[in-house]
């Protein structure tokens, strides 16, 4: 049997051609709900691809991140660490390599901005020379070849040559990067030769990790161990559904939906009523006019959830999510410009359209069916 | 003759009802959203491409250099290395305290 050509189908036409009129016949009402609609899943759409994107690119992104970071607590605060820790830990067993790291933020008061130095132990510049990443010589004005002059702990001005801007690709690492020579690290921030900010640690046995960790705990009581694992779950927290960034929007987004739900729950209008006695009074039953609402609703909301989700998509993916940048932005001077690679989530868009779709159609229903119920007379009557 | 002219009227003014149909306005709004939705989604297999290439600068960058965070928050410095910084740096005052930064209301104390 053909479907097209069924009974069933033609009915179900019959009733989505009513929809429709019946959605043309308050167009302003209808239109105004379906933009709203539109831009409810917009937002949440937006919120969960931006902090999905978000979370895996900063995963992927700390991919070779030290398995674990020793820093030295003193009277409770992050302090230097001297190098005799770097043997003690060198000859810990399980761990393959470990090596003093060298950085610490500059606070620079022309360009009202922080910056990160660091002092690499591969390939490092020469004395004088400066590497910097691409928003920091964006927002400073600088390019490779400029003299960049800066004041040193003990106020004295330290100029450094540009030698190198980093690629515009790398930003998410490195756009308030500087990377100076070891000595001249130690001295622009005064500190003594053979202390370091932390330790990296490379571990022999991946699996081992947890146990190296409690290794250096008993031999270094006052350290703090910071794993791989714990940096990536920092920034899983802070792009997650419930935490950080997401939760900001998405309380907002969420309370929206609820009012809109909330307001077709609580009642049909009196034309709406009227409108049900009368289908009812011609010959239409309960399940008919039932039918008729679903359609109804699910054009408007499945339409709105199209248009949104494709709207959030090329907001995201396209324009590079302006509307976040500068939540996240807040009061940073310098700033990464990055794009992030989407993913298809089947799982993620089914949860969005069951979020969105399915409790304004429920909402929808619930009043219809309490007014069809009732007996047609009565319901003209109101 | 008359009654074959004022048929072509009628045929004139009314055109055939399919076309004027709402369920098959209604398809075809279905339809444009699905393609759009199905084009966007084909192309995101050119756009990761794309955008491996920028991942494997950073990821060179981060891992030359030992980075443990991304340059996403500047603007404080505890907020700048969130995986360095000590637990409840940004409530140094008291736990309960107001954040003087933006970032800090974006970003929870890291899980113990």
């Amino acid at each position: 049997m053909n479907l097209f050509r069924s009974a069933w189908f033609e009915r179900q036409r019959g009733l989505i051609d009513y929809s429709v009129a019946n959605l043309g016949r308050r167009r302003g009402r209808n239109l105004g709900l379906f933009m709203a609609y539109t831009l409810l899943v917009f937002l949440l759409a937006s919120v969960v691809l931006y902090g999905d994107a978000l979370r895996r690119e900063a995963r992927q992104l700390l991919a070779d991140a030290p398995e674990l970071v020793v820093q030295r607590i003193t009277a409770g605060r992050h302090d230097l660490l001297p190098d005799a820790w770097l043997e003690q830990l060198r000859g810990l067993r399980g761990v393959r390599a470990a090596e003093g790291r060298l950085w610490g933020y500059h606070y620079d008061p022309a360009a009202q901005a922080n910056y990160t130095l660091l002092a690499p132990n591969d390939a490092p510049p020469a004395p004088g020379q400066i590497e910097i990443g691409a928003a920091l010589a964006r927002a400073s004005g600088v390019a490779v070849g400029d003299v960049l002059s800066l004041r040193g702990f003990d106020g004295k001005p330290f100029a450094f040559n540009i030698s190198r801007v980093f690629e515009s690709e790398s930003e998410l690492a490195s756009a308030d990067l500087m990377r100076v020579n070891p000595a001249d690290l130690r001295a622009f921030f005064g500190i003594e030769p053979g202390r370091y900010t932390d330790l990296a640690l490379t571990v022999s046995n991946p699996s081992e990790v947890r146990k190296v960790a409690e290794k250096v705990l008993d031999r270094l009581p006052g350290a703090r161990v910071i794993a791989r694992d714990e940096m990536r779950r920092t920034y899983e927290a802070v792009f997650n559904w419930r935490q950080g960034v997401l939760l900001t929007f998405l309380s907002t987004i969420m309370l929206a939906f609820a009012l809109l739900a909330w307001d077709k729950a609580s009642g049909l209008s009196a034309e709406e009523r009227r409108e049900i006695g009368i289908l009812k009074a011609l010959g239409w039953d309960t399940g008919d006019v039932l039918r008729m609402k679903l359609w109804e609703g699910a054009l408007l909301s499945v339409c709105a959830f199209l248009a949104g989700y494709v709207l959030a998509w090329l907001h995201v993916f396209y324009a590079d999510a302006p509307l976040f940048t500068a939540v996240l932005k807040g009061w940073s001077v310098l700033y990464p410009q990055f794009s992030l690679a989407p993913q298809i989530d089947m799982a993620q868009m089914a949860t969005l359209f069951f979020l969105t779709v399915l409790p304004y159609v429920a909402a929808t229903l619930a009043p219809v069916w309490r007014a069809a119920t009732l007996d047609p007379d009565e319901v003209m009557r109101e | 003759m008359a009654e074959s002219i004022d048929s072509q009227k009628t045929q004139h003014r009314m055109p055939p009802v399919s076309s004027r149909r709402g369920s098959t306005l209604a398809g075809w709004a279905l339809a444009a959203g699905s393609l759009a939705l199905l084009l966007i989604l084909l192309d995101s297999g050119r756009l990761a491409a794309v955008h491996e290439a920028e991942l494997r600068q950073g990821q060179t960058r981060a891992s030359l250099d030992r980075l443990t965070d991304p340059a996403l928050f500047t603007e404080a410095r505890y907020a700048r290395h969130a995986s360095q910084a000590d637990r409840h740096a940004a409530f140094q005052d008291h736990p309960l305290a107001l954040e003087h930064f933006p970032a800090g209301s974006l970003m929870p104390p890291p899980p113990p």
